[in-house]
């Protein structure tokens, strides 16, 4: 294979090279510096004139004299059953002190849209253990829910309770989970390490980790390699797999400073255009498939910058995605745990999952009628901060305390609280049970006479 | 064919090629694999290409070969029930050809080559001809009968034509001049079809929705907008209208929608029925799907592909309801070819070209005779447009809002109070009213369109009383705006809340919006005159025969329940 010397700019994470022959879009390359080590890149774009390499781990110490070499393959992942219970870095090396995997199959990471014809109906009701999205946001298996969150907040508790919990009613069959991480501090990974290892969730699981101090192009990479070991479980190995990944507001982030060091044109916000179709590449790849056993359903989590829902990356993931799941700051200054405000989150999926057949025959009206009255109570705070509690009426009053035993009860739940959905909705009747019976209007007498106060 | 060039440089789903020697919007088929992608800009000796899949690989120096021919479809029977990609492909085949993802460097055709049709000529030997006549017929489906048609582009003398079974590639006939006649011909995808003039949109597309029919009816040809926000009822929405709306046609365009979101719709319009044959609904439905992680040029032309289908159907005459959902997700497809193409951005980053491509598009509705002067056919399109957070002003809506005629604002405040369909009254417009007011006179009844304009007065007067009543209750208000809430509340529970799901009231026929929305008036009317009267308004409010038309609307037969309440409400109020 022909190496090259003929690097004539490098700019941030880009290499550029000259006088080649014909290279491959999406080709893999590698970059051997002056001092042995060797680098490893993507082709971005590629001419007669130029190829443009972005290069994973950075350019640092990538000197003109740097040899390219291009290896005339795009990248792959080598996947195989034995990757659960191991360790990845955020290009898919094995950084446990493990054995290299021996690959079954080496799959190409970018992934084929699956045919929408081909796709099934998802219906399976996920438990989380989490009432707030058990309940009202019912995660469905091949689901893409994303967790909307800020900095600070306890997002990565939540996810790590989740994946810990996950399971499908009735079945044996456990979730096997597939974390990725992307741009995460090295604080926040040994904690996932070593809860996964302490729970033994690491047996059934496959890590990706890529550091804050890791280069923030690799980032690029990391979900693909993710996804691509997902789907080859859930679809060659009939496992039903949970994708959690986090951060990708760091995803994007990287995403913007490829962009940017290829002087393209802007998008919102200084992103580029084309990052919707982008993150739907990534998010799509959740689903489940005609006559497969195994699923993909898909976890991301984004810190929201400034808090701001509207900002490009939570907007385009949100028409992507079906639902999300927002976290609260002031929930959680209040300190509750797991911070989920309700009202704005939502699963689009929810209504496939849950019934009579599914979870309970009750379970539709009770988290209507649990998110009218927190709805409203919510509404009534605004109003005594201005009247006074005194001023409102008895049925006002009661909902204001409603809202408060909500947060209190429903919304809080211990860190190693795995409440099964009889358990929450049991919790849900409790505080219903405080309301008289004839203002229930969204649940129906039959309902009503068999769980009411019961 | 045009000369085989050679690609140059390659840069996501834009690449450039030298030497190509194609035409603006021609398709070309791009490396060794031969991917299909279509000329968007031509500088010099480079042309710029978009790829409709995926380029990874593709290396300068492979070749790129024009074809010639712009994008097209092939139009002939098997249309219907088929699911598309967004360049007429079909799913279940891609699917047999290559499993359950979708891979590249697939050809198939939009029809099924092998299938043979049972052609029965109408046109004979020595009859003449021109674009767009209609030489023959066969049955498509259960439901529909396909029209088969002169390619607009050709004319002549038949010189022979014979019934048989034919597949779409056989020749069924000759004109003097040589054209062979097929059951199926291709048309380019951009270019809309010629008709022989546009007509007024004058009738009125009957929706069944009480909502859409007394309020904000939507022409035949005319086009709408629905803003879809989260969990509003959108796609029962759309759903009703596809089963009930009296086209003879279904287009449904699922743009860069969600995977699980489109299988819904795979699997559920399959399984509906035809309300008016009993046959399944996908008889007379052409899906397309794309979703929002194939490729981003294929999700451009997705629109086109079905436009160009509901044009086709158009020309033999009939009536067509062509649903996208949803364009702003082909304004984004647009906006990130702009901005591959380092075009200079307008508002928001969509090309400056937007607000004219949409218009363009839209305008390829509407009510026309056909060349073959037969009949009258019509597109109407109901567009869904979902702006990022919800914020009207974005310029995809603006630009929408500014070519079409009727606005249907699903709102989620209505839907949270399960009011259903969750159309909010003061926010949604027809500019239809004053002429499908017209029909509606002269077909259903004299005074419709008076009535209409009556409730829509009551409904907004409502809204303002509300405001009042919240600051101070509603036992301040003067004795006649309290039976004014009153009346508003009959209208929005009796007249506007309609339930998709009840065998009865899933569809209201003109005439019984028109005698519901008479009556609830009519209740109004006495009212006000008993209180010119001086009888209380509370005792007006607590009359009981009114409350009997809550049950009317699930009612088959409607007339004769109208009737007597009619009556009992007159005697109530000669008593009082």
């Amino acid at each position: 294979m022909k190496e090259y010397k003929t690097i004539n700019r490098i700019a941030g994470p880009l290499v550029f090279v000259e006088k080649t022959e014909p290279i491959g879009y999406g080709e893999l390359v590698r970059i051997k510096l002056s001092d042995g080590s060797t680098k490893t890149g993507q082709v971005l774009d590629t001419s007669d004139e130029l190829v443009v390499v972005q290069v994973f781990e950075g350019t640092p110490g990538v000197d003109t004299d740097a040899k390219v070499r291009f290896l005339g393959e795009t990248i792959k992942l080598p996947v195989s059953g034995d990757m659960l219970g191991r360790i990845l870095n955020g290009a898919g090396k094995p950084i446990d002190d493990g054995p290299e995997i021996v690959p079954e199959e080496k799959l190409d990471i970018g992934g084929a849209a699956i045919n929408p014809y081909a796709r099934g109906n998802p219906s399976n009701f996920i438990q989380t253990g989490i009432s707030t999205i058990d309940a009202t946001n019912t995660l469905v298996r091949g689901q893409k829910l994303p967790i909307f969150s800020g900095s600070g907040l306890p997002h990565n508790d939540l996810a790590l309770q989740i994946a810990r919990q996950a399971k499908v009613r009735g079945e044996e069959s456990n979730f096997v989970v597939v974390f990725a991480a992307m741009g995460i501090t090295n604080e926040e990974a040994q904690r996932f390490v070593s809860e996964f290892e302490e729970t033994g969730a690491l047996k059934r699981s496959v890590v990706f980790l890529n550091l804050a101090d890791d280069p923030a192009v690799e980032r690029l990479i990391t979900p693909r390699m993710a996804l691509t070991a997902a789907e080859y479980l859930a679809f060659e190995k009939d496992m039903h797999v949970l994708v959690i990944l986090t951060d990708m507001t760091n995803y994007c982030e990287s995403l913007r400073e490829i962009g940017a060091a290829r002087e393209e044109i802007p998008g919102r916000r200084g992103y580029p255009g084309y990052m919707y179709t982008d993150l739907a590449m990534i998010y799509e790849r959740a689903g489940m498939i005609k006559g497969k056993k195994g699923s993909v359903t898909q976890l991301p989590i984004l810190t929201m910058v400034g808090d701001d829902i509207t900002h490009p990356i939570p907007d385009l993931t949100g028409y992507i995605t079906e639902g999300q799941i927002v976290l609260s700051r002031e929930l959680h200054r209040q300190g509750i745990y797991p911070p989920v405000d309700v009202l704005p989150s939502l699963s689009r999926l929810m209504n496939l999952g849950i019934g009579g057949d599914k979870t309970r025959d009750d379970h539709k009206q009770v988290s209507d009628q649990l998110y009218a009255n927190y709805a409203e109570g919510r509404d009534l705070r605004g109003l005594v901060a201005i009247v006074g509690e005194e001023s409102l009426s008895e049925r006002d009053q009661r909902l204001l305390k409603f809202a408060e035993a909500f947060e209190k009860t429903f919304v809080t739940q211990n860190r190693k609280e795995d409440r099964d959905i009889d358990g929450t909705l049991g919790v849900g009747w409790t505080l219903l049970g405080e309301i008289p019976e004839e203002e229930l209007i969204r649940i129906s007498p039959e309902i009503r006479k068999k769980y009411y106060k019961k | 064919m045009g000369k085989i060039g050679t690609l140059y440089r390659i840069a996501g789903p834009v690449v450039v090629a030298t030497g190509v020697n194609a035409r603006m919007y021609d398709v070309v088929r791009v490396g060794k694999e031969k991917l299909m992608g279509e000329v968007i800009q031509i500088n010099g000796d480079k042309a710029t290409i978009q790829v409709y899949e995926d380029t990874t690989g593709l290396k300068p120096g492979e070749p790129v070969e024009s074809t010639g021919e712009p994008l097209s479809v092939l139009l002939g029977p098997g249309l219907l029930e088929s699911i598309y990609d967004g360049i007429q492909r079909p799913l279940p085949v891609l699917r047999e050809d290559m499993g359950d993802f979708i891979l590249r460097g697939a050809y198939v055709s939009g029809l099924d080559l092998k299938k043979k049709w049972s052609f029965k000529p109408t046109a004979k030997k020595g009859d003449e001809v021109s674009g767009g006549d209609i030489i023959g017929e066969v049955q498509e489906t259960e439901t529909i009968l396909h029209k088969v048609m002169v390619p607009p582009n050709k004319s002549g003398k038949i010189k022979d034509i014979k019934a048989g079974s034919y597949t779409v590639e056989e020749v069924i006939g000759t004109l003097d001049d040589g054209t062979e006649l097929k059951l199926a011909h291709y048309w380019p995808v951009r270019v809309p079809r010629p008709t022989k003039r546009k007509l007024l949109p004058e009738i009125p597309l009957i929706t069944g929705l009480r909502v859409f029919d007394g309020l904000f009816p939507l022409a035949k040809g005319g086009v709408a907008a629905i803003p879809g926000a989260f969990g509003t009822g959108k796609t029962v929405t759309q759903q009703s209208l596809a089963k009930w709306c009296d086209a003879n046609i279904i287009v449904y365009i699922g743009c860069g929608e969600r995977g699980n979101e489109m299988t819904e719709v795979l699997t559920d319009f399959p399984e509906l029925q035809d309300p008016r044959s009993g046959k399944p609904l996908m008889k007379r439905t052409v899906l397309i799907a794309n979703t929002s992680n194939m490729p981003v040029a294929a999700r451009e032309a997705s629109v086109y592909t079905g436009m160009v289908i509901a044009e086709y159907y158009r020309d033999m005459g009939y009536d067509i309801a062509l649903m996208a959902d949803s364009t702003s997700r082909w304004a984004e497809a647009m906006r990130e070819i702009s901005s591959r193409l380092e075009e200079m951005p307008g508002e928001e980053g969509y090309p400056a070209y937007l607000s004219t491509r949409l218009s363009e598009f839209y305008e390829r509705a509407g009510r026309c005779i056909p060349l073959c002067e037969e009949g009258a056919g019509s597109i109407s399109v109901i567009g869904a447009v979902s702006p990022p957070g919800g914020d009207f002003s974005e310029p995809v809506t603006q630009n929408t809002l500014r070519v079409v005629k009727t606005f249907w604002a699903l709102d989620s405040k209505l839907a949270q109070r399960r009011h259903f369909p969750a159309i909010n009254w003061l926010t949604s417009y027809s500019l239809y009213n004053d002429t499908l007011g017209q029909w509606f006179n002269q077909e259903v009844a004299t005074d419709y369109s008076e009535l209409a304009e009556k409730a829509m007065g009551l409904l907004q007067e409502e809204e303002k009383l509300l405001e009042i009543v919240q600051l101070v209750g509603s036992d301040a208000l003067p004795e006649k705006e309290q039976v004014t809430l009153r009346i508003a509340r009959m209208l929005r529970e009796f007249f506007l809340q309609q339930n998709a799901f009840h065998p009865v009231d899933t569809f209201s026929e003109p005439k019984k919006t028109y005698l519901l929305m008479k009556t609830a008036l009519h209740f109004g009317d006495l009212a006000y005159a008993a209180l010119e009267r001086g009888v209380r308004a509370q005792i007006i409010t607590e009359t009981k025969a009114k409350e009997k038309l809550a049950d009317v609307k699930f009612e088959k037969d409607y007339e004769k329940e109208l009737e007597t309440i009619t009556k009992a409400i007159d005697k109530e109020f000669d008593a009082l």
